[in-house]
């Protein structure tokens, strides 16, 4: 690169006296002999080629057009040759449910605010934009801005922008910015590369679908043949499960987690993680379908720790052929108060809870193009709920249902599901769920999804 | 005071565990070829790994844990480049918190970048399968150019580790001398292939070929990446007669049906290749590589 800029300068600048000086008379004189030699000497050149193509005389089959000609090594200098790898992700998909997706709930989780299931019928799911490139030889920069529908306009949602630092010494780094989360797994993966067309129940719990925040992450890998990765996060915590108006100095939320990994014989790799996230949360509402109107509002204000561990094991006998098997452990505990208020008055909940939840799946590469995925989700939680200074109007036991942390019934859901990929750039995905997260009757689920990506290759990350 | 102390405890714990004192210089190598490359010229000095082996196909290959622990020690990376890697290298040089082998770095290498290319594309189009922007990648198939690399790659070994300059140039000589005498019997062998036309399943062989003087009569991928399709090699079956090419050739990690399906409809034997050197086969497995491709391509010109 740096030569081909040079190549192009030096030619520019080589080019630029004969151009600018032929004004007077007597260069317009030289250029004419100038020219005149030049004429002659291709003249006498392609005379010598075309005696040598007589030479030659072997050509290879034309018409079979695979000519291996050789180009100059340095691509063409052009102005956007330093522009930033661009990827754009379309997402799309059409889905169809036999209970009401907007009534949706996961009983004994206050969910946030971005959890829930997509929309009946055709729905553009989210439209990705990502853009990438060293900044300089000490940071690395990237962005995601996702486009979705929200409440029927579009809204463009900056999911991720970061800066990564490639210098640092000692196997240390630093991102920061706004990211998504080292909680879990599936967490900091955006949702086009997930191996399902929906989150996973352990995400719609306990991160709000997925945790996203601005902050810093510091992290270090050990200097061992065994992948071991330790790092901290410091995040705002405005966002669930953190939430409300934040302006601590290092912000509210602590993440730390620990990653080890390591190949068993050639074909199979593992890595598990450990993950602990906490926050003192205000005011954090939970985006309950059932506060009628928006007038009926559930603030949680308390502490939130979050503990997760995940597990990912990869069978790959050859490069496309083979098996995954991954699973993420939740647990969260809770402290603190809900705050209710409606249209008449208000109420205190004192609230203390344990909820936990797992998610296990196993994906299939048969055949190279073709995957099929089985996926097992499961909550259960064990919430103690009070109700004191009732001034809403509305009875104690109402409260307590509309709370949503009553969990009489523990959500679980299977899922199969089946992808085609035609190059590493386009899938379509089928899917169907018969979901167990309410009380009463099945859900059956059946959604298909296209996910084509546009420009960068993105990599593949484990 | 007492804090001070634990600071330096701990710092000189970090630096022992990072510079754990190894002589040799540690060399990540994405594939094979490179790993034996930088043993001939590197000799005692380093200590070369791979990532991959002949049976793994470097486009598709999974930044696994293991991959980002090993680069986090890396003194260099070598790689073939040319977007080979395009789908795993980015990701571990940005999981290994290691400067050492950042692009524009000593310690980055990029093997395809040293060496006139080939097939550079003149449009740039997914639909025309998997093209790369910088051209084809599969560079070391001609020992010309492995040449070449071998002689950017002492000089980097030379400005990482100045120490053993001198090993790396006696190491350099040592290996051109045996290398242009085995180029010059190769070539010398393989004079009855000049002019000689392929079938090939995938667009790896184009180095070999422009060694060799021989050219490609089709492809059995339809586009580069893509699988062969029954109604690709249907249309081959209507170009292609006996007498059209050598050879059908595939390398071992192909799938071996659709060679073998155009083979029994057209009559063009099937010939398995190798496309790299063997799994720590050292130096002496890029001789083998090219006296086993060579010998058999030789062997069957003269059988028919």
């Amino acid at each position: 690169m740096k030569r081909s800029l040079l190549t192009g300068l030096a030619a520019g600048w080589l080019a630029l006296p004969m151009t600018a000086g032929a004004d007077t008379p007597d260069d317009l004189q030289t250029l004419k002999r100038e020219l005149a030699a030049l004429k002659a000497s291709y003249e006498a050149r392609i005379g010598a080629l075309e005696a040598r193509i007589k030479a030659a005389d072997t050509p290879p089959p034309a018409s079979l057009g695979h000519h291996t000609t050789p180009t100059p090594m340095a691509p063409t200098p052009s102005n956007n040759a330093f522009n930033p790898a661009v990827s754009l992700v379309l997402q799309g998909a059409v889905s169809s449910y036999r209970r009401d997706p907007a009534a949706w709930t996961l009983p004994g989780f206050q969910m946030g605010r971005e959890s829930g299931l997509k929309q009946e019928g055709f729905s553009l799911t989210e439209t990705e934009l990502t853009l990438s490139a060293n900044v300089d030889d000490w940071f690395y920069g990237q962005s995601t801005l996702g486009l979705h529908e929200e409440d029927g306009t579009s809204v463009i949602e900056v999911e991720e922008a970061y800066l990564d630092t490639l210098s640092l010494p000692a196997g240390l780094a630093m991102r920061m910015g706004r990211f998504f989360s080292e909680t879990g797994y599936l967490n900091t993966r955006h949702p086009h590369v997930w191996d399902f067309a929906d989150a996973p129940l352990t995400s719609q719990a306990f991160l709000g679908k997925q945790y996203g925040d601005d902050g810093v992450r510091l992290t270090w890998l050990a200097p061992t043949d065994t992948y071991i990765q330790l790092g901290a996060e410091l995040l705002a915590g405005k966002k669930f499960p953190g939430g409300g108006d934040n302006r601590r100095l290092l912000g509210d939320n602590r993440n730390l987690f620990v990653r080890v990994g390591s190949d068993i014989g050639r074909h199979q790799s593992v890595r598990i993680g450990l993950s602990h996230l906490r926050g003192s949360p205000t005011d954090r509402r939970s985006g309950d379908p059932h506060a009628e109107g928006g007038n009926e509002i559930f603030s949680f204000d308390g502490d939130s720790k979050l503990t997760a561990i995940d597990l990912v094991y990869k069978y790959q006998p050859s490069n496309r052929r083979g098996f995954v098997l991954q699973g993420e452990y939740f647990h969260r505990d809770e402290d603190g108060v809900i705050n209710f208020s409606n249209a008449i008055g208000g109420a205190l909940l004192p609230y203390a809870g344990t909820q936990q939840g797992f998610y296990v799946q196993g994906v299939l590469a048969l055949q190279p193009r073709w995957r099929v995925g089985l996926r097992y989700d499961r909550l259960w939680s064990d919430n103690r709920l009070a109700v004191r200074n009732n001034t809403s109007g509305e009875s104690g036991a109402t409260l307590l249902d509309e709370s949503n942390l009553l969990g009489d019934h523990d959500p679980y859901r299977w899922t199969l599901m089946t992808d085609y990929s035609r190059s590493d750039f386009s899938r379509i995905r089928l899917q169907y769920a018969r979901d167990y997260s309410r009380p009463g009757a099945a859900d059956d689920q059946f959604q298909l999804q296209y996910i084509m990506t546009l420009g960068a290759h993105g990599a593949h990350q484990y | 005071m007492k804090r001070f102390h634990v600071l330096t405890l701990i710092g000189l714990l970090l630096a022992g565990l990072t510079n754990t004192a190894s002589a040799q210089l540690r060399v990540f190598a994405c594939e094979p070829e490179w790993q034996a490359l930088i043993q001939a010229v590197g000799g005692d000095h380093v200590d070369a790994w791979s990532a991959t082996t002949a049976e793994d196909d470097a486009h598709h290959v999974q930044a696994r844990p293991s991959l980002i622990a090993k680069l986090r020690r890396a003194d260099l990376l070598v790689c073939t480049g040319a977007e080979l890697e395009t789908a795993w290298l980015p990701l571990l040089l940005r999981r290994a918190n290691n400067p050492a082998v950042q692009p524009g770095q000593p310690g980055y290498l990029m093997a395809a970048e040293q060496v006139e290319r080939l097939e550079i594309p003149t449009r740039l189009d997914r639909s025309d399968g998997d093209v790369h922007a910088q051209g084809n990648p599969h560079i070391q198939l001609d020992p010309r150019r492995l040449m070449t690399v071998a002689q950017v790659l002492a000089q980097r070994l030379s400005a990482i580790d100045p120490a053993h300059a001198a090993n790396y140039a006696a190491n350099l000589a040592a290996f051109s001398t045996r290398w242009q005498t085995a180029v010059t019997g190769w070539t010398d062998r393989a004079a009855p292939l000049r002019g000689q036309g392929l079938v090939v399943q995938h667009t790896e062989w184009v180095y070999m070929l422009d060694w060799l003087g021989m050219y490609r009569v089709a492809a059995l991928e339809p586009k580069p990446g893509l699988p062969p399709s029954a109604a690709h090699l249907a249309s081959l079956t209507q170009r292609l007669d006996k007498d059209a090419a050598m050879a059908i050739v595939r390398a071992p990690d192909n799938d071996p049906r659709p060679a073998q399906w155009l083979s029994e409809h057209i009559g063009i034997p099937v010939l398995i290749l190798p496309h790299t050197v063997e799994a720590d086969a050292g130096p002496a497995g890029l001789f083998a590589l090219f006296d086993e491709l060579i010998g058999r391509l030789v062997a069957l010109a003269a059988r028919r």
